[in-house]
């Protein structure tokens, strides 16, 4: 091999650079998010009511696309009420309905998200309740 | 194991199929993780084509202001002369060109150019009228709109999607009624009254009336109609037994510019 020695070289600092992230976080595994559910409005319900509108599974992979046709089927087709999978009807809002019971921004969307390093603008329109409400002035920068 | 020309093509087909349509062809032949669950409500106001019938002679200022105020409250509309903490005040010429207007006064020769006469009676020369979006028949706003961020409903009324418009403003550009506005920085600071069931509204989208579908959807009267004291009528434009059928059965009504062709739906009664 012509010039064994900076090949390998090269070939010692290319995989230092590649795989340097990992060595650089190894054992500062990032916090597991656990959203909260303990939001007044969820409290208030009985326990065997306290579901969504979908299984808690399928929510947890699928609410950004739920969203997306709830849009669709509120703003286009005038269709506002979404029956869950347990019968139970529903006003098609994010603003009313989702935020009502997940109310803590940051203890349930943000948890996941922030996780994720995802930043979904959804508030910057939608409002948050109530916490906001009470003080007065809304947050801004989210 | 010989295989043949013939197992051969058809291996090939199966994993092409496989291949470039396989996640597709699966999502196709097994529809939908969301299945369509949704229905209309059953409070919800239908009709075929609104309209809104604006009786001037009823329609005094106070009721106006009374109306806009409503429509103000209602759907979290920025007001920038009067910012929530003094900190973001603006200047009142920026705070003028960046105005949001859902519904507002306009003097005749303004809302009515084409009508103005040398001699006019003075009580229409100098009252001034209530001017909105006119949810055209034929809107020019949609036919521009390059996103599909803006449309008209089944029933009629011309729909902004704030989520998808790119803030073009063609559609602006594109409405001769003036009945858009443009968010030219975040309006949050300047909503003094936060109605919590409707969103604000982002730095970088247009806006406009939209005949208050939300609350059509729930089976209410949009809000100035509601605050106007019986000076504005809304109903479908269809029905020929309709209460603005009626109206415009019985009284001479103006529309705002009808002879570009945009078949505006609002109706001014004026004497």
């Amino acid at each position: 091999m012509y010039d064994g020695g900076k090949v390998i070289i090269g070939l010692i600092v290319l995989f230092i650079i590649c795989t340097f992230p990992f060595f650089y976080n190894m054992g500062r595994a990032a916090k597991v998010p656990e959203p909260k559910l303990d939001t007044p409005a969820i409290k208030k319900l009985p326990e065997w009511e306290r579901v969504c509108v979908q299984p808690t599974p399928w929510m947890r992979a699928n609410h950004m696309r739920l969203l997306d046709h709830w849009r669709n089927w509120a703003l286009r087709e005038a269709n506002r009420e979404y029956i869950g999978f347990n019968g139970k009807r529903y006003t098609i809002s994010l603003q009313n309905t989702c935020l009502n019971c997940h109310s803590n921004y940051d203890k349930f969307c943000n948890e996941c998200h922030s996780y994720m390093g995802i930043k979904p603008y959804c508030w910057g329109c939608h409002l948050q309740k109530p916490k906001e409400w009470a003080k007065g002035e809304l947050k801004e920068g989210r | 194991m010989e295989v043949n020309r013939r197992q051969f093509l058809k291996s090939i087909g199966l994993f092409t199929i496989l291949g470039i349509g396989g996640w597709s062809a699966f999502e196709l032949l097994v529809p939908g993780q969301i299945e369509a669950q949704y229905a209309r409500k059953k409070e919800a106001l239908r009709a075929k084509r609104w309209a809104m019938v604006i009786d001037m002679t009823k329609m005094d200022e106070e009721t106006a202001k009374r109306c806009i105020e409503a429509c103000r409250r209602i759907h979290n509309i920025p007001d920038f002369y009067h910012p929530v903490d003094p900190k973001y005040k603006v200047d009142p010429k920026k705070a003028r060109r960046w105005e949001i207007k859902w519904i507002w006064l306009e003097p005749f020769e303004h809302a009515f150019p084409d009508l103005e006469e040398k001699f006019m009676p003075e009580s229409l020369k100098e009252k001034l009228f209530v001017v909105l979006c006119n949810n055209c028949d034929n809107p020019p706003c949609v036919r521009v709109c390059p996103t599909k961020a803006t449309w008209k409903r089944e029933d009629g009324i011309v729909m902004i999607d704030f989520h998808r418009c790119i803030g073009c403003r063609f559609c602006m550009a594109a409405c001769p009624f003036g009945s858009r506005s443009f968010n030219w920085g975040d309006p949050r600071p300047y909503v003094n009254y936060r109605n919590p069931e409707f969103p604000t509204r982002e730095k970088g989208v247009v806006e406009k009336c939209n005949f208050c579908a939300e609350r059509i959807d729930k089976g209410l009267l949009p809000a100035c109609v509601e605050a106007s004291n019986g000076a504005m009528t809304f109903g479908d434009i269809a029905d020929p037994n309709s209460e603005v059928r009626r109206l415009l059965r019985e009284h001479y009504t103006i529309r705002r510019k009808p002879h570009l062709g945009t078949e505006p739906q609002v109706y001014y009664i004026i004497m």
